[in-house]
């Protein structure tokens, strides 16, 4: 293939063309901004458009596990460009006519995805295998076509390798309201096939068990497809087609976990990114528009992987902080607790002592200085302890109510490892420690049936082995024996 | 001449009855020309639960898979209620292994009981507040009600199975065909499950179960199909579920069948 001349077709080089637009750089954005120029408006409205469109569709392939087969179908595209150019002027039209060219190519996307089922319906033979030989196959023959035409000074004229690349620059006010309507006839299809679109996504075999057509809802999934490529090839290019398909569907993965809203973010996403890259790729002439928008939209991207109010990056981490900050809290209260009960214990159920010092919190757990003391803090500001005229840590009486009921998870989960799981007595407080945290209602509830048959419900059970860390402090503490219920 | 009319089987006159939930006649079906299940007979009498046991690779999916035509047959008739499968299909709940979806998807509990009605909604109908209430109804059913709204990648691998569970009831369902719902649950799920079965059986619905752990057959099923690729033994369960009918179905040797198969495959990978 002769390589792409890029001062040609991948730049944006009608910016100049403008009338009265060749001067300062601020009066271009300020044109820009204000969509002065026709010529702006029509691009970047197709372009958001476009991007809106690409969004929606991606949505399913990316669920649909099939995210590629829009890179083997933009390919496809190309052969059905060349023998539209070649064979158009045979049945009467203009070689260069956009429409039949876009028709040659959705024809010829088309062609492909049917190859594709076929190629997979064939023993042995996998998707990505189908994908392979129909992206190589038929960008292949396309390339070939696309190098006869340019002998042709008619063709050379046409500039057909504009599609391989994208050229938004040279999209005319026909070319937007093509896109419009295809997009519109796009949002259409998939607001009438949603319910079997999810379904084939989900659950193909109980969709196929229902009566729906896999094979048909495929190829309905494939003909959208062809769709957004065909009116993309001039925006975006072939090539960087699959990024609109696939990039704003897995960055709207980050912010919902509901399909319908999924789709909005991420028609959203491509709009917006079909959008600023064309005013990008507007105001800086030598950018071409192609590789901005896909650039806007990889950058889109990474926002929503870093800030996607469901799964970003940054929910997460706040999400696993917010946990430990809970797990401190709750070793805070139940240590100050079990201090308070082995005190009681000790000197015969008499002396009322609902605090604890610094040194013996600390000596609990392998917890630093600073990381206590924030906890202490913390739990004072939340109303659950307070700094008593001794200067111990003392339980409110809702921090009582808080580390009662921390207790009684903490020692079923204790029993049930002993009673349930054979794990060694000394072992369980540290296997407890890691799941009580995360108990349910429901499990807690099944946890008291199971194992406190005897007991109230409620009732907080005896530590079911010896607590370390408070020898120092009781001076001896009851052996463990005879404490299981 | 009557004789020859009513071909090799002879005795076994087929005659289309409405009030048999499930009839299966020498089904075979073969994975590009390899054999999975051969000739495969049985029919499933009305309101019974029934068992479907065998090794693994035995075709018990595929089994069900193709009843409902979800697999193409080689050879063979499956009658639902009288009808093909195409005609009874509003008549048959559908219960897939667990593993057989992606549980990170984007849809919610209710969501996912929902597409048990999209065969009653229609085309373009719209998914009313009747429907959802149906499927809350289903979820309390199975002991889940309270998870309607939590996203399914937030669920234990039970509560996984009974909103599959819930996704086939809502469909008010006269045959149920379950494929491994009691795989990797919990005692709890179970139990539910093995609840709800019998509610079925009492309301006069009939379920085909696919069923991994032996020890329980004779408690969860009526009648049991002992199955590995062809039908060892098929009846009710205390007739059925012998030790030597076990032997000979999960045997260690290869049977003739396996062997011939065997042999089939390696020919096929030469050509």
């Amino acid at each position: 293939m002769r390589v792409p001349d890029f001062e040609v077709f991948a730049a944006g080089h009608w910016w100049p063309l403008v009338p009265g637009v060749a001067g300062s750089f601020r009066d271009r954005i300020g044109s820009l901004l204000l969509f002065e120029h026709y010529n702006t408006r029509v691009v970047v409205l197709g372009a958001l458009l476009l991007g809106l469109a690409s969004g929606m569709v991606g949505c399913f392939t990316l669920l649909r596990r099939r995210a590629l087969v829009g890179d083997a179908l933009s390919h496809a595209t190309l052969p059905g460009v060349g023998l539209a150019f070649l064979l158009g002027p045979l049945a009467g039209y203009d070689g260069g006519n956009r429409l039949v060219l876009l028709a040659g190519a959705a024809a010829s996307g088309i062609a492909g995805a049917a190859a594709i089922l076929f190629i997979r319906s064939l023993p042995r033979l996998k998707e990505d295998a189908a994908l392979g030989i129909v992206l190589s196959v038929f960008f292949g023959a396309g390339v070939a076509l696309l190098t006869v035409v340019q002998q042709t000074s008619a063709g050379r004229a046409a500039g057909l390798d504009r599609y391989i690349f994208g050229q938004a620059a040279s999209m005319t006010a026909d070319d937007a309201r093509l896109i419009a309507g295809t997009a519109a006839l796009a949002a259409l299809l998939i607001a009438c096939n949603f319910r079997s679109l999810t379904l084939l996504c989900f659950d193909e075999g109980y969709a196929a068990a229902q009566g729906y057509s896999i094979p048909l809802l495929d190829l309905l999934l494939m003909f959208l497809v062809v769709l957004i490529t065909m009116i993309g090839l001039q925006a975006v290019g072939l090539i960087l087609m699959i990024a609109m398909l696939v990039i704003p569907a897995a960055a709207a993965r980050f912010w919902t976990n509901r399909l319908w809203v999924m789709l909005l973010i991420s028609g959203l996403i491509g709009g917006l990114s079909g959008f600023l890259g064309a005013m990008l790729s507007a105001v800086f002439a030598d950018l071409p528009s192609g590789a901005v928008i896909v650039l806007t939209c990889s950058l889109l991207f990474f926002l929503s992987l870093l800030l996607g109010r469901e799964r970003g990056v940054l929910v997460r981490s706040l999400r696993r902080r917010e946990l430990s900050a809970a797990i401190d809290r709750e070793h805070l209260l139940r240590g100050i607790w079990e201090l308070r009960e082995s005190a009681v214990e000790f000197s015969g159920a008499v002396a009322e002592r609902r605090a604890a010092g610094f040194e013996e919190l600390l000596s609990l757990r392998s917890w630093s200085v600073s990381r206590l003391r924030a906890q202490i803090r913390r739990a004072s500001a939340e109303g659950l302890v307070w700094l008593n005229s001794e200067g111990a840590i003392e339980l409110t009486r809702r921090g009582v109510m808080e580390a009662e009921r921390l207790v009684h998870h903490h020692r079923l989960w204790e029993l049930y490892l002993i009673t349930h799981a054979d794990v060694a007595a000394s072992r369980v407080d540290r296997e407890a420690d890691a799941i009580e945290h995360v108990l349910e209602p429901e499990l807690i509830a099944r946890l008291e049936q199971l194992l406190l048959q005897r007991q109230r419900s409620g009732e907080i059970p005896a530590s079911p082995h010896e607590m370390a860390g408070f020898q120092s402090q009781a001076g001896s503490v009851a052996s463990p024996e005879g404490r299981l219920p | 001449m009557v004789d020859l009319r009513c071909g090799r089987k002879l005795g076994r006159q087929h005659v289309s009855d409405q009030s048999i939930p499930l009839s299966i006649q020498d089904l075979t079906v073969a994975w590009h020309r390899r054999p999975v299940i051969w000739d495969v007979e049985f029919d499933v009498s009305p309101g019974r639960l029934v068992g479907i046991v065998g090794p693994n690779g035995a075709g018990k999916s595929t089994l069900l898979k193709a009843v409902m035509d979800l697999v193409p047959k080689a050879s063979g008739r499956v009658e639902i209620f009288g009808r093909p499968w195409r005609e009874s299909r509003q008549r048959v709940g559908y219960v897939p292994q667990r593993e057989s979806v992606d549980w990170d998807f984007p849809v919610s509990v209710l969501d996912v009981v929902t597409m048990g009605l999209y065969g009653r909604i229609g085309w373009f109908g719209r998914v009313r507040r009747g429907h959802r209430e149906a499927a809350r109804r289903a979820l309390e059913q199975v002991g889940i009600g309270e998870l309607a709204d939590r996203q399914i990648s937030q669920l234990s691998g039970g509560q996984q199975q009974r909103t599959f569970l819930a996704r086939a009831l809502v469909q008010e369902a006269d045959l149920y065909l379950m494929d491994e719902p009691f795989a990797a649950v919990d005692a709890a799920t179970e139990q539910a499950i093995v609840g709800i079965l019998r509610s079925m059986r009492a309301a006069g619905r009939t379920a085909v179960v696919i069923h991994h752990d032996l020890h329980t057959v004779p408690d969860y099923f009526d009648s049991v199909v002992l199955l590995n690729m062809r039908v060892v033994a098929e009846g009710p369960t205390h007739e059925v579920f012998t030790r030597e009918n076990l032997e000979r179905t999960y045997g260690g040797r290869l049977t003739l069948l396996e062997e011939a198969t065997e042999a089939l495959r390696r020919r096929e990978q030469r050509l």
